[in-house]
C-alpha cells in the first residue's frame, strides 16, 4: 500500500465503543518498562565565562561532585570539554554527558568564539546523520551525543546582556534548545533582579533570538509551564557546600550578613529549574531536538548535497533515483574533464613545439651571420698578410742592394784609411761605436784590429 | 580600642599638623622661642586658602558597580541622567573618555574633584587596543600639564593630570583575566592604578581571601605596577604601623558599592537588602569599603598627587624631551630651543665627522712631512 492509500484510510476511520476490557491500555506501560531497561541519555552543554559557576550548578542540580577543576583564563581560544556519567535514581538509569565551554569570553577578539561551539553542536548531529545514512546501522544501539539543553549563563550585572551573549545566542538558537540562566544571582537584590529579567527578555525579543519555551500544549503541566515561562531567565545559585540550618545541612553559601540557601525558592530560582529542567521538561527537550533542531540541520545538509524531495516538475523523487542521477552526472563530469585535460595536453605540446622550432630558427640564422663576419674577417687578414709580406720582400731586397754597396765601399775605404789613420783613429772609433749595423760593425771592428 | 575608632583617630592626626620636636639636644641651646614650630600652621592654612584639586579616573567592564561606588564614596549622586547603552549597540562599541566635575566642601577645605568615566570598556565584542583612547587620553593631559609649565606665563596652570586609576576587577572568574592584564599593563607606568575587587558581595570570606592572593599572585607574576602606599616613618605609632601594614594585606580591595539606605541594627546605613540578610557598605566584616575611603581620601590623596607629579609625570617629561633632542639632532636645520640642556644621547653622525677630519689632518700632516724631507734631501745633494 502507498502513503497515500493509508491516509484515504484514516479519514475512513470511525470511533467504536467498546463492550468490555481489552487491555491496551497497558502499552504505555510497556513502553516505559522498555526504555527503562534501555536506560535514558541526556546532554547538556552549559556556556558561560570562566568562573561563572558552571561546574558548581551541575553539581548542585544532580546532587554530586562531577569533580571539575578550574580552568585558566588564558586560553587562546575556547575548547568545549566533554564528560559522561552514569546515574541512577530508583530503578532509571540515565547516562549523562555534560559539555563545559572552557575560555568562553577570556579572549581579547571574541569573534570567533561562538563557532567552536556552533562547530560542536554541528559535529554531534554529523554523526548522528551519518549513522542514519549508513547501510547497516543501529540505531536503537548509538549512543545519542547531540546536545538536548543548552544553559546560558549570563554575568549578573545588573544592567543587560553582554554583546556577546547575544551575538551567540543568535547562532546557536536555531540548533538547540536555549535556557538562559543568570548565573551567580546573589549579587542582585530582588528589585534589581525584577529589573534585569524584564531587560534581558526584551534584548532578546528585540533582537529575534528564539529561547526554549516549555510546552503549554499538555494539560497537566501547561499551567506550570507558563507560568515557568514568564520566570524565565532563572536566576540560580548553586553551592557544593553544607551548612547546617535548624537541624538540617542544607546546600548553602555563608556570608557575614547571612546565609543564601540554595533550595529556598525566596532567594533563588534553583528548584524552579530544576524541576523544569529534569523533573517536568527532560523528555520534551530530547524530543525538540530530534524533530526540530536535528531535522532542520539534515535538510539543510541534504539540500547542500543536492538532494531534493521533488524535483522541477513537482513530482516526488525518491532517494535512489536522486542517487543515479547524481551518480550518473558525476561520472559523465569525470569523462569531460578528462577529455579537457587531454585536449589541453595537445595543444600545450603543439606550442612547445612550434616554440622550439622558432628558437631553431633564430639560432641557425645566428650561425649563419657569424660564419659570414668570420671569412669577412678572414679575407681582410689574408690581405694584411700579403701586403706585409710584399713589404717584407721589399724590405730584404733593399737590404741586400744596400750590403752590397756597403761591402763595394768599404774596399775603397780601406785603402783611404793607410793614409789618414793617426787623425782618423780616434774618429773611426767613436763612429765604430756608433754603428749599429750588425755586420758592418763587425767588419769595421775587423779593419780597426788590422790597422792597430 | 574599636578598630573604626583608633583608624578616626590616627587618621586626625594625619591631617593635623605635627609638630616634632628637636631629636638632638645641642649644647648652650638657647632656650628662647623662635617661632618655626608654627610653619605647619602656616601650611595649613595656605593651603585651605588654595584649596585642593583631584582627579580620579574610573575603568572597568560596565555592570561592575562603578558609578555606584563613586557615588557612595563621595556621598553624592554624579550620575544623574545616565544613558545605558542595549547589548546590540555594544557589539562594536568604542570606549569613551566622560569628564564629570563637581566642586564640594567640608569644614571649610574646598575640594575640585573630577572624575573621569570610561563608558564602553570591555564591552564590545572584539577588544583589542580598547584601553588607546583611555592612554591617549593620559597623555594628552600630560602633554598639556607640560606645555604649561614650560610656557611664559605660570600663574593659573591648571592640572588636569589623572592622579588615580581605580581599576574593577570583576569577582566573577578565578582571577585576572587578559583584558585586566592587558589595561593593567598599558597604564601602570602613566597613573597609578589601584585594582578593586568589585561587588564583593558575590564571594564568602573565604573565596574572597582566595581570589585575593590569586590577584596578588598573578599581579607579580605578570610585573605589574600597581599603586604601592608608601612606607610608614619608624617614629609613627605601633598602631598606625599595624594598621598600614593590614592595609598592604588587603590589596586588592573587595569593594561594594550601594546607593539605596537601609535599616540595619536600628541605624539608617547605605547597604543592599537581601531576602537572607542586609549588606552594609561601610560595615568592615563586610567588605573594604571603608579602608578604601580612608586611603582614597582621608590619608593618602595627596601621596597618590604627589606620585603622579614625581613619577609619571616627570617620566612623560623626560620621554618627551629626549624624543624631541633626538629628532633635532637629526634635522639640523633647528637648533635646539632648549640650548642648556646637555645631550645625554652619543651623537653618531658628528663622532663620525670628527674622526674622519682627523684622519684627514693626519695625512696631510704626514705628505707634508715628507715635501719637508724631499726638500732638505734635495738640498745636500
Amino acid at each position: 500500500m502507498t502513503t497515500s492509500d493509508i491516509a484515504q484510510g484514516d479519514k475512513n476511520a470511525r470511533p467504536l465503543s467498546l463492550s468490555g476490557h481489552v487491555g491496551f491500555d497497558s502499552l504505555p506501560h510497556q513502553l516505559v518498562n522498555k526504555s527503562t531497561c534501555q536506560g535514558f541519555c541526556f546532554n547538556i552543554l552549559c556556556i558561560g565565562e570562566t568562573g561563572i559557576g558552571k561546574s558548581t550548578l551541575m553539581d548542585t542540580l544532580f546532587n554530586t561532585n562531577f569533580e571539575n577543576f578550574e580552568s585558566s583564563h588564558f586560553e587562546p581560544k575556547v575548547k568545549l570539554r566533554a564528560q559522561t556519567y552514569d546515574l541512577q535514581e530508583s530503578n532509571v538509569r540515565l547516562k549523562l554527558t555534560i559539555v563545559n565551554t572552557v575560555g568562553f569570553g577570556d579572549q581579547m577578539n571574541k569573534q570567533e568564539s561562538y563557532q567552536h561551539v556552533v562547530d560542536y553542536i554541528d559535529t554531534q548531529f554529523e554523526s548522528y546523520l551519518q549513522e542514519e545514512l549508513k547501510i547497516k546501522r543501529s540505531l536503537h544501539n548509538y549512543h545519542d551525543s547531540r546536545i538536548h539543553a543548552c544553559l546560558y549563563f549570563i554575568a549578573p550585572s545588573g544592567h543587560s546582556l553582554k554583546s556577546l551573549d547575544l551575538v551567540t545566542m543568535k547562532k546557536l538558537d536555531s540548533k538547540v534548545n536555549i535556557i538562559p540562566v543568570i548565573a551567580k544571582a546573589d549579587t542582585i537584590s530582588k528589585s534589581e533582579l525584577h529589573k534585569f529579567k524584564i531587560k534581558i527578555m526584551s534584548e532578546l525579543v528585540s533582537n529575534g533570538v528564539q529561547i526554549y519555551q516549555f510546552p503549554t500544549d499538555d494539560e497537566t503541566v501547561s499551567k506550570i509551564n507558563t507560568a515557568m515561562n514568564g520566570i524565565l531567565p532563572f536566576a540560580v545559585v548553586g553551592s557544593s557546600e553544607e551548612v547546617k540550618i535548624g537541624n538540617k545541612m542544607v546546600k548553602a553559601r555563608q556570608y557575614p550578613w547571612g546565609v543564601v540557601q540554595v533550595e529556598n525558592e525566596n532567594h533563588c530560582d534553583f528548584v524552579k529549574l530544576r524541576e523544569m529542567l529534569i523533573c517536568v521538561n527532560m523528555e520534551d527537550l530530547r524530543e525538540q531536538t530530534h524533530t526540530r533542531h536535528y531535522e532542520l540541520y539534515r535538510r539543510c545538509k541534504l539540500e547542500e548535497m543536492g538532494f531534493t524531495d521533488t524535483n522541477p516538475e513537482s513530482k516526488p523523487v525518491s532517494l535512489q533515483e536522486t542517487y543515479e542521477a547524481k551518480r550518473h552526472e558525476f561520472l559523465g563530469d569525470l569523462q569531460r574533464r578528462e577529455e579537457e585535460m587531454r585536449q589541453m595536453f595537445v595543444q600545450r605540446v603543439k606550442e612547445k613545439e612550434t616554440e622550439l622550432k622558432e628558437a631553431e630558427r633564430e639560432l641557425q640564422g645566428k650561425f649563419e651571420q657569424l660564419k659570414r663576419l668570420h671569412s669577412e674577417e678572414k679575407s681582410k687578414l689574408d690581405e694584411k698578410r700579403r701586403s706585409l709580406e710584399d713589404e717584407i720582400n721589399t724590405f730584404s731586397k733593399k737590404k741586400a742592394a744596400a750590403e752590397l754597396l756597403q761591402g763595394q765601399s768599404f774596399n775603397t775605404n780601406a785603402n783611404l784609411k793607410k793614409d789618414k789613420d793617426r787623425k782618423k783613429s780616434p774618429e773611426m772609433e767613436a763612429k765604430d761605436v756608433n754603428l749599429t749595423c750588425d755586420e758592418a760593425t763587425n767588419q769595421n771592428h775587423n779593419c780597426c784590429f788590422r790597422n792597430l | 580600642m574599636d578598630a573604626i575608632m583608633l583608624q578616626e583617630k590616627l587618621v586626625e592626626r594625619l591631617l593635623c599638623p605635627r609638630v616634632r620636636t628637636a631629636r638632638r639636644k645641642v649644647k648652650n641651646w638657647n632656650k628662647q622661642y623662635v617661632g618655626f614650630a608654627t610653619l605647619p600652621n602656616q601650611v595649613h592654612r595656605k593651603s585651605v586658602k588654595k584649596g585642593f584639586d583631584f582627579t580620579l579616573m574610573v575603568a572597568g567592564e560596565s555592570g561592575m558597580g562603578k558609578s555606584t561606588l563613586v557615588n557612595s564614596l563621595f556621598l553624592t549622586d554624579l550620575y544623574k541622567d545616565r544613558k545605558l547603552l542595549n547589548a546590540e549597540e555594544r557589539i562594536n562599541q568604542t570606549v569613551e573618555i566622560i569628564k564629570h566635575t563637581v566642586d564640594i566642601e567640608e569644614k571649610g577645605v574646598k575640594l575640585k574633584l573630577t572624575i573621569v568615566d570610561t563608558p564602553g570598556f570591555g564591552d564590545a565584542v572584539n577588544n583589542n587596543e580598547c584601553w588607546k583612547p583611555i592612554t591617549d587620553y593620559i597623555d594628552q593631559q600630560f602633554e598639556q600639564y607640560f606645555r604649561d609649565e614650560s610656557g611664559l606665563n605660570r600663574k593659573n596652570i591648571q592640572d588636569n593630570r589623572v592622579h588615580c586609576c581605580l581599576y574593577f576587577i570583576p569577582p566573577f572568574g578565578h582571577g585576572l583575566r587578559p583584558v585586566d592584564v592587558e589595561f593593567m599593563k598599558a597604564l601602570h607606568e602613566k597613573v597609578n592604578v589601584v585594582p578593586l575587587i568589585a561587588k564583593a558581595d558575590c564571594l564568602t570570606p573565604n573565596e574572597i581571601k582566595k581570589l585575593k592572593d590569586r590577584v596578588r599572585e598573578e599581579i607579580e607574576r605578570f610585573g605589574i605596577k600597581v599603586y604601592q602606599f608608601p612606607e610608614c616613618d619608624s617614629d609613627e605609632d605601633e598602631e598606625f604601623k599595624q594598621l598600614d601594614k593590614e592595609l598592604k594585606e588587603c590589596c586588592p580591595l573587595a569593594v561594594i558599592g550601594s546607593n539605596t539606605v537601609v535599616e540595619a541594627r536600628g541605624q539608617r546605613v547605605r547597604g543592599r537588602l537581601y531576602p537572607w540578610g542586609i549588606v552594609e557598605v561601610e560595615n568592615q566584616s563586610h567588605c573594604d569599603f571603608v579602608k578604601l575611603r580612608n586611603m582614597l581620601i582621608r590619608s593618602h590623596m595627596h601621596d597618590l598627587k604627589d606620585v603622579t607629579c614625581d613619577v609619571h609625570y616627570e617620566n612623560y617629561r623626560a620621554q618627551c624631551i629626549q624624543d624631541m633632542t633626538s629628532k633635532l639632532t637629526q634635522d639640523n636645520r633647528m637648533e635646539s630651543p632648549i640650548p642648556i640642556l646637555s645631550l645625554s644621547t652619543p651623537d653618531v653622525e658628528t663622532d663620525r665627522l670628527i674622526k674622519m677630519k682627523d684622519e684627514e689632518l693626519a695625512r696631510m700632516q704626514e705628505m707634508l712631512n715628507k715635501m719637508q724631507q724631499q726638500i732638505h734631501d734635495g738640498k745636500d745633494q
